[in-house]
């Protein structure tokens, strides 16, 4: 275990430095950043100040570096839109997504591991055709349009509940619903599938004969190898809704993460986009290398592999 | 048995029982697997608007008339059968916006599906197939794509460098690779370990004969299967794209595009937001039940 935990996080380490590597490179893709820095009309003697200043003359490598040092001790400079820190920014809108990324996954496991059980349970009957069209259909929704109905739907039509901002816990309910039904059809198939494995096998075969109750077969012996699977895609699978939630955040104003990003990426406030890019795949890599330590704790096979 | 007993078992046999051919196999799956037929007549109906658009609407999409401006569908009252799905906020025929904009999405979700299965198949191969080195550098490449966050990489690429079909197409096919080379890795590596290719080895032949004789003509199904449902995926991409601002610019008739100018006056009017988003579901939703139909029928173990 220790040297499977030791790997991965050698591999989830190196990923991370590839990672900020592109996020670095994204800025300096986008032009000169001394001639958006100075701002429009600027001299030329203007524009070489700002570039010695900011250090925009060195080399590209140690720029890096510099750049990297300071990201690591939480420093990613300021953002020349408002000119505040952009940690400060991240800081603030850092909770709002987690929220809206947590509760998501919430529903999405809420919906897709008991309709996954029952499907298994069930195969070909309407139930099981009711969550293959549950799956089928989330896989083709546009999940900014099927936030847009919600909105139509229940805070229009109904009233019931608030169309915008992030004030109370109201206001997540339908961004929840819209980014977590995305997550729904891939962690259902995941449990369908495992469970209909799981309960084809020789031990639950076992149980049955020696006359243990269903309930405890079905949760104690078969949800759990079959759940095994579903830890890693969950980490997966909250890693991309954190990503997602650009689109999400953005209709029903959100105060997140998602929402900064694309204020400024319209307003081409770039070092704040840097730092959201590198800020989630960061997650990203943190929750795929909890999933698999998971995994590999509950699946021995895995640890020896 | 005498031998005559033996010719008359052998003739018997001969005419009683008529195994299938593979081939016979797949098309009689095919005539009875409901999603595939029904997802195929939902992407040929939409292919067909794409390609007899003109005929289909009796507007010009770009033709903007401010004297008409938001009529509603001819199913509501206000409704007229000049415009059947009534107009937007600049009076454009909002049919023909919708069904020229099946030629957006088509276009696109075709063309960033080539990017991408270019570089996700040749990553897939050279990892399956080489193992060792190959597979670690590989593996390596899909783990940082993964890491990065699809959507808001593409929206950040697509603003620095200027929204335009080309550039989404370009940004997108770099974008969504990821499950060509996951699958078609995994496939290779079953594949190489097969005998034929081990005698293909053995008589000598080239890397590249083995690669594109011996291995290519097995994958295949896979690339379709997987080229169906990245399909479907890289169309709802550009959607989101162009819903954020930072796809297909304006006034080209792009569904994401529609449902994003449709969003300001959707509490009053909502089919202008509706209306584009049954049509990228249908063709999505067509898109993904024939990409699984295709699965079952393809693969002998049936739906896994």
């Amino acid at each position: 275990m220790l040297i499977y935990t030791l790997k991965r996080l050698g591999l989830a380490f190196v990923v991370l430095i590839a990672v900020s590597l592109i996020s670095f490179m994204l800025l300096r893709v986008s032009g000169d950043p001394a001639i958006s820095l100075a701002g429009e009309g600027a001299s030329n003697e203007e524009i070489e100040f700002v570039r010695a200043n900011y250090g925009f003359d060195r080399p590209l490598i140690i720029q890096y570096f510099e750049w990297a040092g300071r990201a690591i001790r939480g420093d990613f400079g300021n953002s020349p839109y408002l000119n505040q820190p952009v940690a400060l920014m991240l800081k603030e809108r850092m909770g709002v997504t987690m929220i809206l990324g947590i509760s998501a996954l919430s529903f999405a496991m809420l919906l897709s591991i008991p309709l996954g059980m029952l499907a298994a349970i069930r195969p070909n009957t309407w139930i099981d055709r009711v969550a293959l069209s549950i799956s089928v259909m989330g896989q083709a929704m546009p999940s900014f349009w099927f936030g847009l109905i919600l909105i139509i739907f229940f805070g229009v039509k109904l009233r019931w509940l608030p169309i915008s901002g992030s004030d109370t816990w109201q206001h997540f309910v339908m961004p929840t619903i819209a980014l977590g039904y995305y997550a729904t059809p891939a962690i259902m198939r995941l449990v369908r599938s495992g469970m209909m494995e799981v309960l084809a096998s020789d031990h639950i075969r076992t149980a049955r004969a020696k006359g243990l109750r269903w309930p405890k077969i079905l949760f104690k012996h078969t949800l759990r190898n079959a759940i095994i699977p579903v830890v890693a895609v969950a980490a997966v699978q909250l890693g991309f809704m954190l990503g997602g939630s650009i689109v999400i955040e953005s209709i029903f104003a959100l105060n997140g993460l998602g929402n900064l990003a694309w204020v400024s990426i319209s307003r081409s406030d770039l070092p704040v986009v840097q730092a959201i890019v590198l800020f989630l795949s960061t997650i990203y890599i943190f929750l795929t290398f909890m999933g698999d330590l998971l995994n590999a704790f509950l699946d021995p096979r895995i640890r020896s592999n | 048995m005498t031998p005559t007993q033996q010719q008359e078992f052998e003739a018997g046999l001969g005419l009683d029982v008529v195994f299938p051919t593979p081939g016979q196999i797949m098309r009689q799956r095919m005539t009875t697997h409901k999603g595939f037929i029904i997802g195929g007549i939902m992407v040929l109906a939409v292919f067909l608007v794409a390609v007899f658009a003109p005929y289909i609407s009796g507007h010009d999409p770009y033709h903007q008339d401010l004297s008409n401006r938001m009529i509603p569908p001819v199913w509501s009252a206000q409704g007229n059968w000049d415009h059947p799905l009534g107009t937007d906020n600049m009076g454009r025929d909002y049919l023909s916006r919708l069904v020229y904009g099946s030629r957006v999405s088509l276009l696109i979700g075709f063309s960033c599906t080539a990017i991408a299965a270019v570089i996700g198949i040749s990553l897939g191969l050279i990892a399956g197939y080489f193992g060792g080195m190959a597979d670690y550098i590989v593996s390596f490449i899909i783990t940082i794509r993964l890491a990065l966050p699809a959507v808001l990489v593409a929206v950040a690429v697509v603003a620095i460098i200027g929204g335009s079909m080309q550039v989404v197409i370009l940004v997108l096919g770099c974008l969504i690779w990821d499950r060509f080379a996951v699958i078609l890795r995994a496939t290779t590596q079953q594949i190489r370990s097969m005998d034929y290719v081990q005698a293909a080895k053995a008589a000598g032949c080239s890397v590249v004969w083995i690669m594109t004789r011996e291995i290519m003509p097995n994958l295949l199904n896979s690339i379709v299967i997987v080229s169906t449902l990245e399909i479907g995926r890289a169309i709802l991409l550009e959607a989101a794209l162009s819903f954020l601002g930072m796809g297909v610019q304006p006034p080209t008739p792009s569904w994401g595009l529609m449902i994003a100018e449709g969003k300001d006056a959707m509490l009053f009017d909502p089919y202008l937001v509706t209306i584009p988003g049954v049509a990228l579901f249908f063709l999505v939703l067509g898109m993904n039940l024939f990409g699984d139909g295709l699965r079952d029928v393809t693969s002998p173990e049936g739906r896994s």
